[in-house]
C-alpha cells in the first residue's frame, strides 16, 4: 500500500499570491534529492535544504525586471539559469534542465534550442512552429535512451497537441490528444519514460484521468506533417463531487500510481482540498490526506516527496509507492488473526524447531524506542540494509518489528524484504534466514511483493521459511508451489533412510516419509492452486519423485479414512478432499509414465480400489440427497417471539 | 371469511408440576393420578382419555402415594396423614394422621376391607375401612428403617415390605415378620409386587429387577434394566406382564411366558422398553390394552401395547396428555385483557395495542392469604371484575388499571358448593356463577337477570352463587349425552347453550325453546366429519363472534376452528382441512368449495383462543419445548453411539 507521512512546511508563499496563483512559478531539483531550487513569480529564487527546511541562498532581480521562468540548476557548470521579462531573442516558454543534461530553451512559438547554441548565437532566427492561435500549456523535457525529448502540449481552438521534440539529430512529432466533452481541456499533465515509451497523463475537469503512449523508437519519420491522433486509454474516474475541477492535478510516481492534488476524496465529502495516492492497475485509494487551506493545483514531485502549495505555505509531504499486488492493494493481507489462530500456527512443527530446538526462533527485544518518524527510519534502515553486516540488519530489523505500529509498517516491509532479498542474490555471503521469517511472520508479505524471496530460500535450502511463507502467501505462483514440492521430495529421498530409522511411526499404516518432511509435504498440499496452472509443472518430476509423493499421498488418505477425527494429528494437516484432487492430478500428470514403471503397479491397484469406495461412497449419499435436502428445508422454520401480532386469513 | 389479526401471546409461563403417583381403578377405568403440587386428577379412560376431575393441590401436601378402594381414592403423602377424597364435590373428604411420620406408600388388600400404609418409623399400620372413614386397626411388627413399598397378596395373608436393603414379608394377620430377602449393599426398595403364585418382584435403586420366592426367601433371576433406579412396578390384572419405569425415562416390559418354543415351563422375560419420557418415570399403571406411565417431565403417555387391541384405530395410537383438559386463561374480549391462572398465582395481561410487537404486563396478583390452590378463575368481559375460587370458597375482587390497584368485593365460603368453573359475566351487577360437571346437564337461569341484559348465568347441577338479590328458579335440563361435555357456552344473543363432548360431538341447544336447535338436528343428522371425530385433544373453549351470530369459535390442542352456521355442512367425503385448497382456488369458485368448518392448524399447543370485540383473535400458546427446556436435567440422556 502506499502511503503518505507526515508533512512538513518547506516556507511561506510569498504575499504576492491570489485566489487562483500560489505566487510559485516552479519548483526544480537542484544538486541532489535534497535541494530543490523555488522560483517565485514575480522576482526572486530561493535555494531550500529540504530536510532542514531552510533557505540556503537567496537571489533577487532588479526592481521592475521579473523572472518569466522557473530557474533550473545546470549541475554540469554549477550554474543557475534563469530568464527574466521573457526576453533572449524571441519570447522564451521555459528554460529545462535534467541533472547531467544540457539546458534546453523552449520558446513559446514552439522553437528548441540548446541553452550553449543559443548563448553562443544569441540573435540567430527562432523558427515559428506553432500555428497561428496556437499557445503552449505545459512542457517537460525527459531523457529516453541517451536522448533527450522535449515534450510540450499546446491548445488551439478547443484542440490539444502533443509535441515531441527530440534533440539530436531534431525531429518534432505532433499528435492530435482525443477531444473530451466539449468545451474541456486538460487541467494537468504529466510525462514519463519507462520501457521506450513515454508515457501521458492528464487530468481533465470531470475527473477523468487519461493515459497515452507513445514509442520512442518510431520517432522521427515525416517531421511536421498532419497530427497524428494520440490514442488514450482511460486510468481512473475520480470523484468529482458537485460541478467540475479548477484547480486540480496528476502527477505519475510510478506504473501503478499517481498522486492527485485538489480533487475530492470518496469517502470525505465534496471538499476538494485532498492529497491522494491512486493505484491505476486496482484502481483504489491507496492514500489520502487532507491539506489545510486553498489548493492552487500544483504538484511537483521529486525523489519520494511532493511538494504542494496550499494555503500560505509550501509543504513536502514524503510518499512511498511500494510495488502492490491485488492481496496488498486489497487489503487481504491486514486481516488481523486472532490470538487464538496466531499460537495454533506457531505451534505447527517447523523445521527449525525439529532440527534445532527453539535456539533458532527469534525473540522480540523488549527494549522501546523512541519514536522516530516512519520515513527517517526507513532512511536509515535502508543504508543499513544495503551494507551493514548481517548481525546488524537483524538487529534493526527487529527492533524496528518489536513496534506496536507494524501494520502500519506494511510498505516498510515489503520493501526490507524487497532488498534483503536482492542483497542475498547478489551476494552469496549474505543471508539472513531469521529476519526474514520474522519479516514474513508480520504476514505483511506476500508473494508479489518480493516474488524472490521462496526462491531464494529454497535456493538457500532454507525450508523453515519456505514453510512459513507457502503458509503466509495467499499467492504463491503454482511453479513457484511446484519447485517448493520437488525440493521437497528432494529432500526426504536424500535423508529419507535416517528419517525412517528415528522416526517411531505407528506400524499400520507405515509413513513413507519422515515426520520433518511430511510437514512440509503437507505445507504444500494446504496452499491454494489452479490445476490448469499446476498440472504442466507437476509432469517435470521424475517418476521416482512421483511415486514417492503418492505413497505419501496413500498414506494420509488411509490415516484419514481410519480415523474419525483427523485434525487431531495436526493443526495444519491437509482435508481429506485436498488429499484426493492432488492423488487426481497427479495421476493424471504421470499416468503413461507410471503404468510402465513396475513398483506403481501396487500402488496403483490400491489407489483404484480408493477410487471405488469414494464412488460408492458419493452413490450412496445421493440416494439419500433428496431426504437430506428436505431436512434442509425443514429447518427454516421461523422463530416466533413471545408475542408478535400476525395476520392470517381463513377462506 | 376473511383477514384476522391475531395476537400470538407466548408469554404465559404455564408449567404442570411431575407426575408423582397414579392408580387405575380398572372397574370404573378411571385414572388417578396426583402431581408433585399435591393436585389430583382423575381421568376417564372410557371417555376418550378426558381428564374429567381436578382437584387443586396445596401448599405442603406432598402426596406420594395413592389408592382406590372401589370408588373410593384414597392418598397418603409425606407430611404423614391419609386423606380420602370427594370425588362428587371436589375435594378432600377428610384427613387422618396416621402418627408414623412421613408416608411411603399406600395399599389395600384386595377384599377392600383394610388398608396399609408404609411410615418413615419403620412400621407397617393397617386401617378399617369404614362406611364414611376408616379407622386404626394395628401396627405390623416394627423395623429398622422406613418402609418404602409395600404389596399385599391377593390371599390377604400375606404382606411383602420393600425397605432399605431389603424385602420383609409379613403375616398379615398375626403382624410377625416371617423372613426377609437380604439385598447385598445399600438399595433402596422402590416397589414390590406380590403375586398370586408367591412370587414377589421387586424394583430398586440399584437398577434391577428382581424375581423373588416369596415362600423361600431365595432370588429366581435379576435384570439389569438400568444404570440409575428402577422406581415404580405395575403388574396387569392377569399377572401375565409386568411394567418397570426407570430413572433413564424408559419403561421395562417383562412377560411371563416360556423363554423358547419348545420349553413348558413359563418364567418372566424381558420383552419391550419404551422410551417416551426424558425423565424419570415416577408412576405407572398397567392397564388391560396400555401401559400409562408418567414422572418428572410431567406428560402423561398412553402406550397401547399392540398386542392387546385392533392396529390402527384410534385405540392404538399413542396418546400424550401435556396441556390439562380445561381453560386456564380467561379472556376479557372488551378490554382485550388476558387472565392467567397458575396454582398459586393469576397474572392479568393486557395485549399489545396496534400492529407493534409488544405486550403490556398490567398486573400481577399473587394468592398469598391461604395454602390452597386455585381451582377456576374469571375475568368479565369489561376487565374490571375478577373471580376466583378454590377448593373452598369463591371470592371476587374489583381491578383498577389507571393506578393499578385490586379490592376484594366478596367472599364467601362455599362449604357446599363442588365448582367446575366460574364466570364472571356483567359489570353492573355482581354475578359469579359456578358450575358443577356431571353428564348430566341442568340449568339454572336467573330470570330477572336474563332479561335485563340479555345475559344468562349458567349452573349445572345445583348451584349457582349470587352477590346481590336475584331469586333462581330451574330454567331446563338439557338431555343427557354419554360423552362428558368438554366446553360449555351460551351464545349471547340467540341464548343457543353450545356443548362440546369429549368424543368431539357439538350439540347446539335453544334456551327459550328449550331443544335442540335446526342446526344442531341437521348436525346429528348428517354426522359430523370422520377427520373431525379422530382428533385426540377436547374441546377446551367455545367462544362467539360478536358481529357475525352464526360463527361459533372453537380450539383444542392443535388447531382453532370456526364454525359458520350458514355454510353447508362437510360431508364424509369433502374434504374437511381444506384451508390450503381454498387458498389456491380463484375467488368465485371458494364458495363452491368452502364448508361450515374453517379450521386453522397454524397455531400449536394452544391453551386459549378467543376473538376480542375489535374482531382480532386472540391464541394464547404453550409450546412444549418451552416446557421442557424448564425442566431439570435429566440424570442421563441418551446421545448417539454412547
Amino acid at each position: 500500500m502506499a502511503a503518505l507521512y507526515e508533512g512538513y512546511t518547506l516556507c511561506g508563499l510569498v504575499p504576492g499570491q491570489t485566489l487562483t496563483n500560489s505566487g510559485i512559478q516552479g519548483i526544480e531539483a537542484e544538486r541532489d534529492s535534497d535541494h530543490v531550487v523555488v522560483t517565485d513569480s514575480t522576482r526572486s529564487v530561493t535555494l531550500y535544504k529540504v530536510s532542514d527546511q531552510k533557505p540556503l541562498s537567496s537571489w533577487t532581480v532588479k526592481q521592475g525586471q521579473t523572472l518569466t521562468c522557473p530557474a533550473v540548476y545546470n549541475s554540469q557548470t554549477e550554474e543557475y539559469v534563469v530568464v527574466s521579462d521573457n526576453k533572449v531573442s524571441s519570447d522564451v516558454w521555459r528554460v529545462h534542465c535534467l541533472p547531467g543534461g544540457e539546458p534546453v530553451v523552449l520558446f513559446q512559438r514552439g522553437a528548441v534550442r540548446l541553452l550553449d547554441s543559443l548563448l553562443s548565437a544569441p540573435q540567430q532566427p527562432i523558427e515559428e512552429v506553432l500555428a497561428q492561435e496556437e499557445a503552449i500549456r505545459w512542457s517537460t523535457n525527459i531523457v529516453a535512451d541517451s536522448q533527450q525529448f522535449v515534450i510540450f502540449t499546446t491548445e488551439q481552438k478547443g484542440d490539444s497537441f502533443l509535441y515531441l521534440h527530440r534533440l539530436n539529430p531534431n525531429t518534432l512529432q505532433r499528435y492530435r490528444l482525443e477531444r473530451e466533452e466539449p468545451g474541456l481541456s486538460p487541467l494537468s499533465f504529466s510525462a514519463s519514460y519507462r520501457d521506450k515509451h513515454i508515457c501521458l497523463l492528464y487530468l481533465y475537469p470531470n475527473g477523468h484521468v487519461y493515459q497515452s503512449v507513445v514509442s520512442v523508437r518510431g520517432l522521427g519519420g515525416d517531421e511536421g506533417a498532419q497530427a497524428l491522433p494520440l490514442p488514450r486509454s482511460l486510468l481512473l474516474g475520480l470523484p468529482v463531487g458537485e460541478g467540475l475541477l479548477e484547480a486540480a492535478s496528476a502527477q505519475l510516481l510510478d506504473e501503478a500510481h499517481v498522486a492527485v492534488v485538489g480533487v475530492p476524496h470518496p469517502s470525505a465529502g465534496a471538499g476538494k482540498d485532498f492529497l491522494c495516492i491512486w493505484n491505476t492497475n486496482f484502481q483504489t485509494l491507496q492514500a489520502g490526506k487532507e491539506m489545510a487551506g486553498k489548493i492552487y493545483g500544483q504538484l511537483w514531485t521529486f525523489s519520494n516527496k511532493l511538494f504542494i502549495p496550499h494555503g500560505k505555505t509550501l509543504s513536502v509531504i514524503p510518499y512511498e509507492c511500494p510495488k502492490s499486488s491485488l492481496a496488498s492493494a486489497l487489503g487481504k493481507l491486514k486481516q488481523a488473526k486472532t490470538e487464538g489462530e496466531l499460537k495454533q500456527m506457531s505451534c505447527v512443527p517447523s523445521w527449525n524447531n525439529i532440527l534445532h530446538g527453539d535456539k533458532a526462533q527469534p525473540s522480540r527485544p523488549a527494549e522501546t524506542r523512541k519514536t522516530v518518524s516512519n520515513f527517517i527510519k526507513t532512511k536509515y534502515l535502508n543504508f543499513s540494509v544495503q551494507t551493514a553486516p548481517v548481525e546488524e540488519v537483524q538487529r534493526e530489523v527487529e527492533g524496528l518489528l518489536s513496534r506496536a505500529d507494524i501494520q502500519d509498517l506494511q510498505p516498510l516491509v515489503g520493501q526490507l524484504a524487497s532488498m534483503l532479498v536482492s542483497r542475498s542474490l547478489a551476494d552469496p555471503a549474505f543471508y539472513t534466514p531469521s529476519t526474514l521469517a520474522q519479516l514474513v511472520h508480520t504476514q505483511s508479505l506476500c508473494h508479489s511483493v518480493c516474488p524472490d524471496l521462496v526462491l531464494l530460500a529454497l535456493e538457500r535450502r532454507d525450508f523453515f521459511l519456505c514453510q512459513l511463507c507457502l503458509q503466509f502467501f495467499p499467492d504463491i505462483p503454482e511453479a513457484v508451489t511446484c519447485a517448493c514440492l520437488k525440493a521437497f521430495i528432494r529432500v526426504v529421498i536424500k535423508t529419507g533412510e535416517e528419517d525412517k530409522e528415528k522416526s517411531s511411526t505407528p506400524p499400520e499404516p507405515i509413513c513413507p516419509v519422515g515426520l520433518h518432511k511430511a510437514v512440509l509435504l503437507n505445507e504444500v498440499l494446504l496452499t491454494a492452486y489452479s490445476d490448469t496452472f499446476l498440472l504442466p509443472h507437476l509432469k517435470d518430476l521424475s517418476s521416482q519423485h512421483v511415486v514417492l509423493f503418492l505413497q505419501y499421498l496413500q498414506f494420509l488418505y488411509l490415516k484419514y479414512s481410519q480415523d474419525a477425527s483427523p485434525q487431531m494429528h495436526g493443526l495444519r494437516s491437509p482435508s481429506l478432499t485436498q488429499i484426493m484432487d492432488w492423488v487426481c492430478m497427479v495421476l493424471d500428470a504421470h499416468f503413461t509414465v507410471l503404468v510402465m514403471t513396475p513398483e506403481a503397479k501396487g500402488l496403483l491397484v490400491n489407489l483404484h480400489s480408493f477410487v471405488k469406495s469414494q464412488v460408492r461412497l458419493v452413490s450412496e449419499l445421493g440416494k439419500i440427497e433428496g431426504s437430506l435436502q428436505e431436512l434442509n428445508k425443514m429447518k427454516v422454520k421461523k422463530d416466533v417471539g413471545q408475542y408478535s401480532i400476525e395476520i392470517i386469513e381463513l377462506f | 371469511m376473511g383477514e384476522f389479526k391475531v395476537h400470538r401471546v407466548r408469554f404465559f409461563d404455564y408449567m404442570p408440576s411431575a407426575i408423582r403417583a397414579m392408580a387405575f381403578n380398572s372397574h370404573t377405568e378411571r385414572l388417578a393420578l396426583v402431581r408433585a403440587d399435591g393436585a389430583l386428577e382423575i381421568f376417564n379412560f372410557a371417555d376418550h382419555y378426558f381428564q374429567e376431575k381436578v382437584i387443586p393441590g396445596q401448599d405442603g401436601r406432598a402426596v406420594e402415594a395413592l389408592c382406590w378402594v372401589g370408588q373410593r381414592l384414597f392418598s397418603a403423602g409425606l407430611n404423614g396423614e391419609i386423606t380420602e377424597y370427594d370425588l362428587e364435590n371436589l375435594r378432600p373428604r377428610y384427613t387422618v394422621e396416621a402418627y408414623g411420620g412421613p408416608i411411603w406408600t399406600i395399599g389395600s388388600n384386595k377384599q377392600g376391607t383394610l388398608l396399609m400404609v408404609g411410615c418413615e418409623d419403620g412400621t407397617v399400620k393397617m386401617f378399617e375401612i369404614l362406611k364414611e372413614r376408616i379407622q386404626f386397626q394395628r401396627n405390623l411388627e416394627r423395623q429398622k428403617g422406613r418402609i418404602v413399598s409395600l404389596s399385599w397378596h391377593p390371599s390377604g395373608t400375606l404382606i411383602a415390605a420393600g425397605m432399605m436393603d431389603m424385602i420383609r414379608i409379613f403375616n398379615a394377620e398375626t403382624g410377625k415378620e416371617m423372613q426377609h430377602d437380604p439385598e447385598s449393599r445399600e438399595v433402596v426398595v422402590w416397589s414390590v409386587a406380590f403375586l398370586s403364585d408367591y412370587t414377589i418382584i421387586s424394583g430398586d435403586s440399584a437398577g434391577k429387577v428382581q424375581i423373588w420366592d416369596g415362600l423361600t426367601g431365595t432370588l429366581v433371576r435379576t435384570h439389569l434394566v438400568t444404570k440409575w433406579d428402577v422406581l415404580c412396578l405395575s403388574v396387569s390384572q392377569d399377572e401375565s406382564s409386568l411394567i418397570a419405569g426407570t430413572s433413564e425415562g424408559t419403561v421395562v416390559q417383562f412377560q411371563f411366558i416360556s423363554s423358547t418354543v419348545d420349553q413348558q415351563e413359563e418364567e418372566w422375560v424381558r420383552t419391550r422398553t419404551f422410551k417416551n419420557h426424558s425423565h424419570d418415570v415416577r408412576a405407572l399403571a398397567h392397564t388391560e390394552t396400555a401401559v400409562v406411565s408418567g414422572g418428572m417431565d410431567t406428560q402423561l403417555v398412553v402406550r397401547p401395547l399392540l398386542d392387546k387391541v385392533e392396529k390402527n384405530t384410534q385405540e392404538s395410537a399413542m396418546r400424550k396428555i401435556a396441556l390439562p383438559h380445561r381453560s386456564l386463561v380467561c379472556c376479557a374480549k372488551k378490554a382485550g385483557l388476558l387472565l392467567f391462572q397458575f396454582p398459586d398465582h393469576l397474572e392479568v395481561w393486557r395485549v399489545g395495542e396496534s400492529d407493534g410487537h409488544g405486550e403490556e404486563n398490567t398486573h400481577t396478583h399473587t394468592h398469598t392469604h391461604t395454602h390452597t390452590h386455585y381451582a377456576y378463575s374469571a375475568l368479565s368481559p369489561c376487565g374490571e371484575w375478577l373471580a376466583y375460587s378454590t377448593v373452598s370458597s369463591v371470592r371476587l375482587y374489583r381491578l383498577q388499571y389507571n393506578n393499578i390497584s385490586i379490592t376484594k368485593v366478596g367472599c364467601s365460603t362455599l362449604t357446599l358448593l363442588p365448582l367446575f368453573s366460574v364466570s364472571v359475566i356483567v359489570h353492573t351487577a355482581l354475578f359469579i356463577n359456578t358450575i358443577k360437571c356431571m353428564s348430566e346437564l341442568a340449568l339454572f337461569f336467573s330470570s330477572s337477570y336474563f332479561q335485563l341484559d340479555k345475559l344468562s348465568i349458567v349452573a349445572i347441577e345445583t348451584t349457582v352463587t349470587i352477590y346481590g338479590s336475584v331469586c333462581l328458579q330451574l330454567h331446563c335440563t338439557v338431555p343427557i349425552y354419554s360423552s362428558c361435555p368438554t366446553a360449555i357456552a351460551i351464545h349471547p344473543t340467540t341464548s343457543h347453550l353450545v356443548v362440546v363432548h369429549a368424543d368431539q360431538q357439538i350439540f347446539e341447544y335453544s334456551l327459550v325453546q328449550k331443544e335442540y336447535t335446526e342446526w344442531s338436528r341437521k348436525l346429528q343428522k348428517q354426522g359430523l366429519h370422520s377427520l373431525w371425530l379422530e382428533r385426540d385433544t377436547p374441546v377446551t373453549h367455545v367462544t362467539f363472534s360478536l358481529k357475525n351470530p352464526a360463527h361459533i369459535i372453537l380450539h383444542d390442542m392443535f388447531m382453532f376452528c370456526i364454525i359458520d352456521q350458514s355454510l353447508p355442512l362437510p360431508e364424509s367425503k369433502t374434504l374437511l382441512y381444506n384451508q390450503m385448497t381454498l387458498r389456491s382456488l380463484p375467488e368465485q369458485e371458494r364458495i363452491r368449495h368452502s364448508h361450515a368448518f374453517k379450521i386453522c392448524k397454524n397455531f400449536k399447543h394452544v391453551m386459549c383462543v378467543s376473538l376480542l370485540e375489535d374482531h382480532s383473535l386472540v391464541v394464547v400458546e404453550r409450546p412444549l419445548l418451552d416446557m421442557m427446556s424448564q425442566l431439570p436435567a435429566p440424570v442421563r440422556q441418551k446421545k448417539f453411539a454412547t
